[in-house]
């Protein structure tokens, strides 16, 4: 019994159960407050779907040994050019969205390849140098925004030049995932299709990393030169594994754009890295090691947290703001926690 | 009472948890003489300094038995500070010097001649002003000593490797109570000119009743200027000899001699003719590891036999195999089958049917967070595409046939393990070998080259990979090439044993071919002793 037990705890880890358990006392505190419990459940799985892919965009860079992609900034403005040419060649519906990725996922290449030759001239120090390729692409392409010639009347301020801070999805492709084959369970809602996409971009990447090149890739993070001995190239791998992650983060950013229903431009991007790194990290990843588990098991505490936890400290603590300001303690604190964790989940 | 003996080291045996490295070592240094310590690696020469100088890893690992004596008196050294204060000083092989800083700074660091100021009356010693003039007098007065006639205030920045080498034994010798120098392989990294200096000046030394303790493995040195030499071996006194009553031959043999370790001399190595079929050949290959430099290696290895590299730490037998497979940056010719070698590339290496398993087991070796099936499989996956599945452009790896593979050779080798499953990690170093060795048979090499195969395993384990060596041989006729600092070993299983010295080639020799001969080989003594029987 003791080491069945055991057997089912240790994937998950100590502090994992902390979490959870945290999550349910959150949950029943929400009860006992009065919260409308469901609409926070629906709102959590809603979140899991939409922040998911973004979060899923850290393995390739983390068991590269990159560590947790700080730049993912630069596939989220790639996501948010593509959002905006489909608009701008006036598509609809799922065809937006298609539009949207496939437009993408070439920039996002591009993007990749150009972010992953720096990557691998500053070996060692990716995690700092990634943070602030991710504030100079939010910077620069802030300027970019005012001076694209994009014309959808949709998508530019009615006055003046430069591009709407928000643009709405609701004729586009707002809730293209989330609604489609929709369960209602009572007052619960599960988005399925969201769910379906998201756990066919777990299973791509899980091929990927069980192909020939993947596991040459999880080799070079473990070990440079175990993996230069065994006549792997180093830097295309991590390049290869940067290109992954950018593109990750395009389709992401759609993704998560969907279903909230607006594109945010300018300094929106800037600190969605953290939260990502935050959600893979609670699920029990390092910086050296990452797997499909640790990215569901991660966004769904790390949301739920977010999800939860505001409403319920909002009637605890009914003062100003303070709520958002634990939620930032909690979200950078859990940053900084994981990472001086190396050990990850042991 | 003044005694005839300055240091005293009376019957010191030292064991690292159950493991002997000193079994009862007397030395007995006097008033002003040149003490040499002659020994091949892992003879517990840096054990007994360690010793000498209090060292923490000696006192965190139990201590030591024996006593140890200054001029007559049993003195307790428990730190490196105690060692200091009764005089004891050391001349380090890497030099510990701050490039930053000028000679005399470097000379007087931490122990600078000191002026009062307003500001240290009132906030004590560390503010002090340095007395600039009387510490660049005391440093000309140190290096004079040496016969060194440069600038005391030049910067060791950019000075030749042979000064910064005499501005450490001038700071030893500027501390004023010092009386045991301890030169630990001083000339290792000196010119011929530059050596011959050192000695010269290690002579003036001991004029002024310094005495030296003089570790090296250069025997024609320690001919040149100790007065008596003792010889360890294994942790054993081999011998303690007055410098009149020997020979270079002489102390060769006895640095060598003959190891038991349950390995038995190969009976019989096979016959070598020079028209068998060459399988791997350099020319003038160089190779840039560091600390293990190779200046230039012409060799010829017949195909199906077991070729060895040997000879002391450092002199550039570990940097042959490595730079072959193309890990560290090397210049030359290397040919496999008459087929010219890219240097620099290891896939080039492993196409060419080469494969190596590393010295450095967890450094190189192993994904020691990785499972053993997948540690076994990965090479061969990534050069010759095994274990994997193709579906066009797509690939998947064939976890069944990696389990099945692993299982083979956890049964063949001998693996002790939990299942292919466990993480490298979790292995003993003699386990970790074996899952290294059966990574680099499955890429089914023609050659095959082991970087100290045995280094830090169990003498059971050892067993076991030496014979499977062995029987790769014997059985599907590949050739390899051993690299190891254990002559014993080598001499046990190979055909042939090149002994490397200072990066060259100093002589290829059989393992039936004497102690004196490996022995002066091993100290590069041999050509310089042949050439004088010659005239």
């Amino acid at each position: 019994m003791k080491g069945k037990v055991q057997a089912l705890i240790k994937p998950i880890g100590i502090p994992r159960l902390i979490i959870v358990a945290f999550l349910g006392l959150l949950y029943v505190a929400a009860f006992f407050c009065k919260l409308p419990v469901n609409d926070l459940l629906n709102g959590h799985l809603v979140r899991v779907g939409m922040n998911g892919i973004l979060v899923l965009a850290m393995v390739p860079a983390i068991l590269s040994g990159i560590g947790p992609n700080f730049g993912i900034p630069v596939g989220i403005v790639c996501g948010l050019i593509g959002g905006l040419i489909s608009i701008e060649l006036d598509c609809y519906g799922a065809n937006a969205f298609i539009v949207a990725a496939l437009i993408s996922i070439p920039l996002a290449t591009v993007a990749g390849y150009l972010y992953g030759v720096l990557l691998n001239k500053v070996k060692g120090s990716e995690m700092m140098v990634g943070t602030y390729v991710g504030f100079s692409v939010v910077s620069l392409m802030c300027i970019a925004w005012l001076i694209l010639p994009f014309t959808s009347m949709e998508i530019k301020w009615p006055i003046g030049r430069g591009l709407r801070t928000t643009i709405s999805l609701a004729k586009r492709f707002d809730k293209i995932l989330n609604a489609p084959f929709a369960i209602h369970i009572g007052k619960i809602t599960i988005p399925t299709m969201l769910f379906v996409f998201f756990f066919a971009m777990c299973f791509v990447v899980w091929l990927f990393l069980n192909s020939k090149a993947g596991i040459a890739m999880k080799a070079v993070g473990q070990n440079s030169k175990f993996a230069i001995a065994s006549g792997m190239n180093v830097d295309q791998n991590r390049m290869v594994s940067t290109i992954l992650s950018t593109v990750l983060g395009a389709i992401g950013i759609l993704v998560y754009a969907q279903s909230y229903g607006f594109f945010q431009l300018y300094t929106a991007p800037l600190m969605m890295a953290f939260a990502a790194v935050a959600a893979i990290l609670i699920g029990g990843a390092s910086s050296t090691n990452a797997t499909i588990f640790h990215v569901i098991l991660g966004t769904f505490l790390f949301q739920g947290l977010l999800v939860v936890a505001l409403p319920v400290a909002n009637v605890i603590v009914p003062k100003g703001n303070l709520s958002e300001v634990m939620r930032v303690v909690v979200q950078y604190g859990i940053i900084l926690y994981a990472l001086t964790k190396a050990g990850g989940g042991k | 009472m003044e005694s005839k003996y300055i240091l005293e080291m009376k019957n010191i045996k030292k064991d690292y948890f159950g493991n002997k490295v000193l079994k009862g070592i007397n030395l007995k240094v006097e008033k002003g003489e040149i003490y040499a310590l002659l020994g091949e690696n892992g003879a517990g020469k840096s054990t007994l300094m360690n010793i000498l100088f209090g060292m923490p890893v000696i006192h965190s690992t139990g201590g030591f038995e024996g006593e140890v004596c200054i001029n007559g008196e049993k003195v307790n050294i428990n730190s490196p500070q105690k060692a200091m204060e009764l005089g004891i000083g050391m001349v380090h092989q890497e030099f510990m010097l701050i490039p930053g800083f000028n000679i005399t700074e470097n000379i007087k660091l931490n122990r600078e001649t000191l002026k009062s100021n307003i500001f240290s009356k009132v906030l004590g010693e560390s503010l002090k002003t340095l007395d600039t003039k009387d510490m660049e007098k005391d440093a000309r007065v140190a290096l004079d000593k040496l016969d060194m006639n440069i600038d005391e205030w030049a910067r060791v920045a950019g000075l030749p490797v042979g000064y910064m080498q005499f501005i450490e034994i001038a700071r030893e010798i500027d501390k004023l109570n010092v009386r045991v120098l301890v030169f630990d392989e001083p000339t290792a990294v000196l010119t011929e000119s530059e050596a011959d200096n050192l000695l010269d000046a290690m002579k003036k030394i001991t004029d002024s009743g310094i005495s030296i303790i003089f570790i090296t493995h250069r025997l024609d040195e320690v001919m040149k200027v100790s007065n008596n030499i003792t010889i360890l071996r294994d942790g054993e006194m081999a011998a303690t000899l007055k410098k009149e009553e020997t020979n270079v031959m002489q102390l060769a043999e006895l640095m060598v001699g003959r190891k038991i370790e349950g390995l038995t001399q190969k009976e019989e190595s096979k016959e070598i003719s020079s028209n068998q079929e060459i399988v791997l050949k350099t020319k003038n290959l160089r190779v840039g590891m560091p600390g293990e430099e190779v200046k230039g290696i012409d060799l010829e290895i017949y195909k199906g036999e077991i070729f060895g590299f040997g000879g002391l730490a450092g002199q550039g037998k570990i940097g042959i195999a490595n730079g072959i497979m193309g890990l560290y940056p090397a210049i030359g010719e290397v040919y496999i089958e008459n087929k010219l070698l890219k240097l620099e590339s290891p896939i080039d290496a492993l196409k060419n049917k080469l494969a190596f398993v590393s010295e450095d087991r967890r450094g190189v070796g192993l994904l020691l967070d990785e499972s053993i099936d997948l540690n076994i499989a990965m090479t061969a996956m990534q050069v010759n595409d095994k274990f994997i599945y193709k579906f066009g452009f797509f690939t998947h790896k064939d976890s069944k046939g990696i389990r099945k593979h692993a299982n083979e050779m956890i049964e063949k080798f001998d693996i002790r393990c939990t299942g292919p499953h466990q993480l490298t990690r979790r292995l003993s170093g003699g386990n970790q070998q074996k899952v290294c060795l059966a990574r680099a048979i499955t890429l089914e090499p023609n050659v095959l080259l082991v970087s100290e195969p045995t280094r830090g395993i169990d003498i059971g384990a050892k067993k076991l990979v030496l014979d499977v060596l062995k029987k790769l041989n014997a059985e599907f006729g590949m050739t390899i090439i051993i690299t190891s600092s254990e002559l014993g070993e080598l001499r046990s299983i190979c055909d042939r044993i090149a002994i490397i010295t200072e990066g060259k080639l100093e002589g290829i020799l059989r393992p039936g071919d004497s102690d004196v001969d490996f022995g002066l080989m091993m100290s590069g003594d041999y050509k310089k002793a042949t050439r004088k029987e010659a005239n």
